[in-house]
C-alpha cells in the first residue's frame, strides 16, 4: 500500500501569550512546526503501514525551511518525502495549493490513499484536502475519525459530523481528511531522526510539476487577500469576586447581566 | 494574461445559497443563508446589476414542500430544486456534479453555503472544478460599490487576524459562512417566488462513496455549533463527574455542553464537545467558560461569541481578557448558586 500524506508547516502557537491590551497573539520568536492537526494524518498513515505493509510518502509545500517539517515526519516513521518550494509557488491560495499538490501526487503515484489533516491551524480553511481530492477525481471522506475496515479494495471509514458519526465506504484510491480521534500521534524516534538527517528530500518547483509558473502561486490563485487587520478582541468586562460578594450575590449579578442582554 | 483569464465571465448577477437537508427537512442554516444572500442581491440590484436576484439551490430526497415554500417566504426569489435518492445523504460527488451543472447553465455571480461539515466538504470539491475562488468561514460579506466584487472577511490564525479577500477574475465568487452567524429573515406571508424543478442527468448522480449509516448523538447533546448558548467546562472541574454541574447549568439556560481540550484529553467528556483550534469553532449568543483558563487555542474556538462569561479562581486567567462578565472564585460555590438563582427567576416569571 502506498500512502501519501500532505502536511503543512505552521507557526507554533501553543505557548504563545496574548497582548493584554488588544488580545492579539504575540508572535515574536515563534517557531515553525508541523501543523498539529496534520500529525493525526501522519499517525494514521504509519498505523496503516504497520498493519498492511507498504510505504508512506510525505508531501509538503512551503518555504525552503519547511524541509524541517518533512524530515520530522520521516523521523516519525515515513519512508520518504518531497517538498514543493519555489518562488513561483509563493502566495498560493487554497486552489493553487490544491493544484500544485495534486500535480505532485500524480507524479508520486501510483498510490492507494492520500491523507491530510482536517485543516491547518494558521489559515484554518480546511479546503485543501477536498480540493486535492476533487482535482485528482478521488472520492473523499472529511473529518474521518476511525478506519472501520480495509478490505477488497475498499476503505470503510467513520466520520464526525454535526449530528453524529457517519460511516462511508470508499473505493481505493481515495482521500481522507483525518481528525483527532484517529489516534495519538507518535513522537519521532532517535533512529528515525538519524534516518531523517541522512535522507534526501527532493525539492520540486513548477518544472518538476510540469506546469507553467503562471498556473501556480499568486498568479494562479483566484482569490487575493486585499487587507489584513489585527482586530482588537479584548473586552472590557464587568468583574465580580466571590471572596468579596459571596456566591449568592455574585450569582444575582450574573443573572442580572443575562437579563440585561436578553439571555435568560 | 493568466491561465484563467479566459474564464472571465458573463455572470448573471444572481446570488445563490446552497440549502442543506436531512431526512427531507431543510436545516436551519438553509434559512440563515438567505439573510446573507438577500443583502448581497439587494445591493447588486441597487447598483443596477441586471439579473440580481436571490436563488436557493435545494438538493434532496422527498423534500418537505412547506420547507421549500418557507425559503421563498423568507426571501428567495427563485428555487432550483433537484430531488433524487442520490441526494439523500448529501454525498459529495452527486451534489458537486449537480451544482457544477447548474452553475454552468445559469452562471450565478455569487454562491454561498454554510461552513458545516457538508458545506466545508462540498464547496472546495466544487470550486476547484469550476475553477473559481472559495473563501472559507466568512464572518462578513459585502459588495464593493466600485468594482461590484464580493468583499469577503474571515478570521484566521485563531482569530488574531481578520483577512479581507476578493475573487476578482473568476465567477461565481464562492464563500462559506458560519452557522448561527446570521438570523434567518422573517417570514413574509404573501411573498412570491418561482420554484424550478431541475432534471439532473443520470450520470451526474453517481457516487463512488457509499453511505452506510449514521449514529446520531442524543438530541441537543453535542450539537454545540447549532446552539445559541454554550456552557463549557475545563480543567478547573477537577474530575469528570463534575461535568454534571456544567450539564445542569447548560440545561437551565437551554444551552449545549462544551469543553476545553484539557477536559477532553483527560477523558472527562468526548471529543465532539471540544471547542478550540483542534476542536470546533462556535459563535453562540452566550458562551460561559467554567474552570477554563483560556489558552490561545481555546479562545480561537469561541472568541467570536456574542457575550462571553467566565468563572475562574485565578484572577489572572487569560479567559478574563475576552470576557464581558467575569466571576473570580470557586466554581463549585458559584455554579450551584447560579443554577438556584436562575431557577427562582424562571419560576417567578412563570407565575407572573
Amino acid at each position: 500500500m502506498h500512502i501519501i500524506v500532505c502536511i503543512k508547516q505552521v507557526p507554533e502557537t501553543s505557548n504563545v501569550q496574548m497582548d493584554e491590551r488588544t488580545g492579539t497573539m504575540l508572535r515574536e520568536g515563534v517557531e515553525s512546526i508541523i501543523n498539529p492537526l496534520d500529525l493525526y494524518a501522519v499517525e494514521l498513515a504509519l498505523e496503516l503501514k504497520e498493519a498492511h505493509g507498504g510505504r508512506v510518502t510525505v508531501l509538503s509545500m512551503g518555504p525552503p525551511k519547511a524541509d524541517k517539517a518533512v524530515r520530522e515526519a520521516i523521523a516519525m516513521g515515513a519512508d520518504s518525502g518531497v517538498l514543493l518550494s519555489h518562488r513561483a509557488l509563493a502566495g498560493s491560495d487554497t486552489y493553487a495549493t490544491s493544484f500544485a499538490l495534486a500535480r505532485a501526487i500524480t507524479r508520486l503515484g501510483p498510490f492507494d490513499l492520500v491523507l491530510t489533516g482536517v485543516r491547518a491551524t494558521d489559515g484554518e480553511t480546511g479546503q485543501v484536502g477536498p480540493g486535492v481530492a476533487s482535482l485528482l477525481r478521488l472520492p473523499v471522506s472529511t473529518y474521518s475519525s476511525r478506519i472501520v475496515a480495509i478490505a477488497g479494495g475498499k476503505v470503510t471509514v467513520q466520520r464526525l459530523v454535526e449530528t453524529g458519526y457517519e460511516t462511508l465506504r470508499l473505493p481505493v484510491p481515495c482521500l481522507l481528511t483525518v481528525g483527532k480521534e484517529i489516534g495519538y500521534p507518535r513522537l519521532p524516534t532517535l533512529r528515525g531522526k538519524q534516518k531523517a538527517r541522512d535522507k534526501q528530500v527532493p525539492v520540486w518547483g513548477p518544472a518538476e510539476l510540469g506546469v507553467e509558473e503562471e498556473m501556480v502561486g499568486s498568479a494562479g490563485s483566484p482569490t487575493r487577500v486585499v487587507k489584513i487587520a489585527r482586530p482588537r478582541v479584548a473586552r472590557e468586562g464587568r468583574r465580580v469576586e466571590i471572596a468579596k460578594l459571596g456566591a449568592a450575590r455574585a450569582a444575582k449579578e450574573f443573572a442580572d447581566f443575562l437579563e440585561e442582554h436578553d439571555l435568560l | 494574461m493568466t491561465a484563467f483569464a479566459r474564464e472571465e465571465s458573463v455572470a448573471s448577477g444572481a446570488v445563490w445559497t446552497v440549502a442543506e437537508q436531512a431526512d427531507g427537512r431543510l436545516s436551519k442554516v438553509s434559512y440563515e443563508l438567505l439573510a446573507w444572500g438577500r443583502g448581497l442581491a439587494d445591493k447588486l440590484a441597487a447598483m443596477g446589476r441586471p439579473g440580481a436576484e436571490l436563488c436557493s439551490v435545494v438538493l434532496g430526497a422527498k423534500l418537505e414542500q412547506a420547507d421549500l415554500e418557507e425559503l421563498i417566504l423568507r426571501g428567495a426569489d427563485r428555487l432550483y430544486v433537484a430531488e433524487s435518492p442520490a441526494f439523500e445523504h448529501a454525498l459529495v460527488e452527486p451534489c458537486s456534479n449537480t451544482l457544477q451543472y447548474l452553475i454552468r447553465l445559469h452562471k450565478p455571480e455569487i454562491v454561498v453555503a454554510g461552513a458545516t461539515s457538508m458545506g466545508r466538504t462540498l464547496m472546495p470539491y466544487l470550486a476547484v472544478r469550476i475553477p473559481t475562488g472559495l473563501t472559507a468561514d466568512c464572518t462578513g460579506l459585502d459588495i464593493d460599490e466600485e468594482t461590484g466584487h464580493l468583499v469577503q472577511t474571515r478570521p484566521a490564525v485563531g482569530g488574531n487576524v481578520l483577512a479581507t479577500i476578493v475573487t476578482a477574475r473568476h465567477r461565481p465568487q464562492m464563500a462559506t459562512v458560519r452557522p448561527r452567524s446570521a438570523v434567518a429573515p422573517p417570514l413574509v406571508a404573501d411573498r412570491r417566488g418561482e420554484m424550478v424543478n431541475v432534471n439532473v442527468p443520470e450520470e451526474l448522480l453517481q457516487s463512488r462513496a457509499e453511505w452506510l449509516s449514521l449514529h446520531t448523538f442524543p438530541k441537543d447533546d453535542v450539537n454545540i455549533q447549532d446552539a445559541e448558548k454554550v456552557v463549557a467546562g475545563g480543567r478547573g472541574l477537577k474530575k469528570g463527574e463534575n461535568f454534571a454541574l456544567i450539564r445542569e447549568l447548560a440545561g437551565i439556560l437551554g444551552g449545549a455542553v462544551g469543553a476545553s481540550r484539557d477536559a477532553v484529553d483527560r477523558g472527562w467528556i468526548s471529543y465532539p464537545h471540544q471547542i478550540g483550534l483542534s476542536g470546533k469553532t462556535v459563535s453562540p449568543k452566550l458562551y460561559v467558560a467554567v474552570g477554563i483558563s483560556g489558552s490561545i487555542q481555546h479562545l480561537a474556538g469561541m472568541r467570536t461569541a456574542g457575550r462571553i462569561a467566565a468563572v475562574n479562581t485565578d484572577p489572572e486567567a487569560q479567559i478574563f481578557q475576552v470576557a464581558d462578565f467575569g466571576v473570580v472564585g470557586d466554581l463549585f460555590e458559584f455554579v450551584p448558586a447560579l443554577v438556584e438563582e436562575i431557577r427562582q427567576r424562571k419560576s417567578r416569571k412563570g407565575h407572573s
